[in-house]
């Protein structure tokens, strides 16, 4: 009986490892394929928004999360449906801007970096940019334009991984040209 | 469930990135992705064997490989496993996850191995890491079945 449980939570913990050994891997080949960090951490959101932009419509299949009415709620169903359904963790929201268009998420363990640490000459790196791109790709499909960037990092030394999402703009649907 | 998805939409990622930076199709990229992937495997079968009593044998590692480390990785057992007892097996995966997303039949044949190619190295790994040396490929036929050919290298 013991062992039955043993083995659901394992394959939960699994496919967390899965993920997080097969991330390891692709900053390894990336930080192989170019010189510098800058563009390691490009390539990361670049490769995040293109996971974002498809992960959008398989949360809102699984959540059935209906429309957001605001920035604040949108924080939230980030934090406590998405993160917890896809990487198991659920981050606090903090540090609200005065005028309510920019949070924290704060993260105490970052799934990503279990079993990592940044060597020296990669000081610069940010290790985890490709929740950055997932966050921002998944987001402008849902008309929401946001910059989203890493204010603290466990890899870099701080307490908890800290990222700040900031809302820019409403995308307004464009129908395409020629439809008068 | 949900949970599978990051690494679904991650590995279809890296696939593209790998196949993006390179200008001609040649055995690199597979070669590229196969070496990612063992590294993946190395790792995810000492997190995965850390309390699993010592194999008997050859055949009981792979028996594992089949059971508990495709249901692990790939959420269902392998369906059939054949060997000609002399170094050659086959696993035979009636719906391979990372295909089933791809096409039910004939559609993208083609583009197939580099969807096996993370997948053949994890195995690769993951074999290695258990005291085998082997070498791995896969072909497919009709997705999303496909067979993946272990031959295991005499040290």
């Amino acid at each position: 009986m013991s062992r039955q449980s043993n083995r659901t939570t394992d394959s939960k913990k699994m496919n967390s490892e899965l993920f997080t050994l097969t991330y390891g891997a692709l900053v390894t080949q990336l930080c192989k394929d170019y010189e510098n960090d800058e563009e390691v951490n490009k390539q990361l959101d670049k490769m995040g928004y293109n996971i974002g932009v498809r992960l959008i419509e398989d949360f809102l299949a699984r959540s059935s999360i209906g429309r957001c009415q605001d920035f604040r709620e949108t924080a939230d169903v980030i934090a406590k449906v998405a993160f917890k359904m896809y990487l198991g963790c659920t981050p606090s929201v903090t540090n609200w801007s005065p005028a309510g268009d920019e949070f924290s998420l704060i993260l105490e363990n970052n799934p990503l970096v279990d079993f990592v640490e940044l060597p020296d000459n990669h000081s610069t790196l940010v290790y985890s940019n490709l929740l950055c791109g997932v966050l921002r790709g998944a987001l402008e499909m849902v008309q929401m334009a946001v910059d989203v960037r890493f204010a603290q990092d466990t890899l870099r030394g701080d307490n908890v991984t800290e990222i700040r999402m900031k809302f820019i703009k409403r995308i307004e649907e464009n129908l395409p040209a020629g439809d008068e | 469930m949900a949970d599978e998805a990051p690494f679904q939409f991650l590995h279809n990622e890296v696939i593209q990135y790998i196949y993006k930076s390179a200008e001609t199709d040649n055995g690199r990229n597979i070669a590229t992705l196969e070496n990612m992937g063992y590294r993946v495997g190395q790792g995810l079968i000492e997190r995965l064997t850390k309390d699993t009593a010592r194999f008997k044998d050859e055949l009981d590692v792979m028996k594992f490989v089949c059971k508990d480390f495709w249901t692990c990785v790939f959420k269902k057992q392998i369906d059939n496993l054949r060997t000609n007892h002399q170094g050659i097996y086959v696993l035979q995966d009636n719906k391979f996850r990372l295909l089933s997303q791809l096409s039910a039949g004939k559609q993208y044949l083609e583009h197939a191995p580099k969807y096996l190619a993370f997948s053949c190295g994890l195995v690769r790994g993951a074999l290695s890491n258990l005291g085998v040396k082997s070498i791995v490929t896969a072909e497919v036929s009709i997705m999303p079945a496909c067979k993946f050919q272990i031959m295991i290298q005499k040290m």
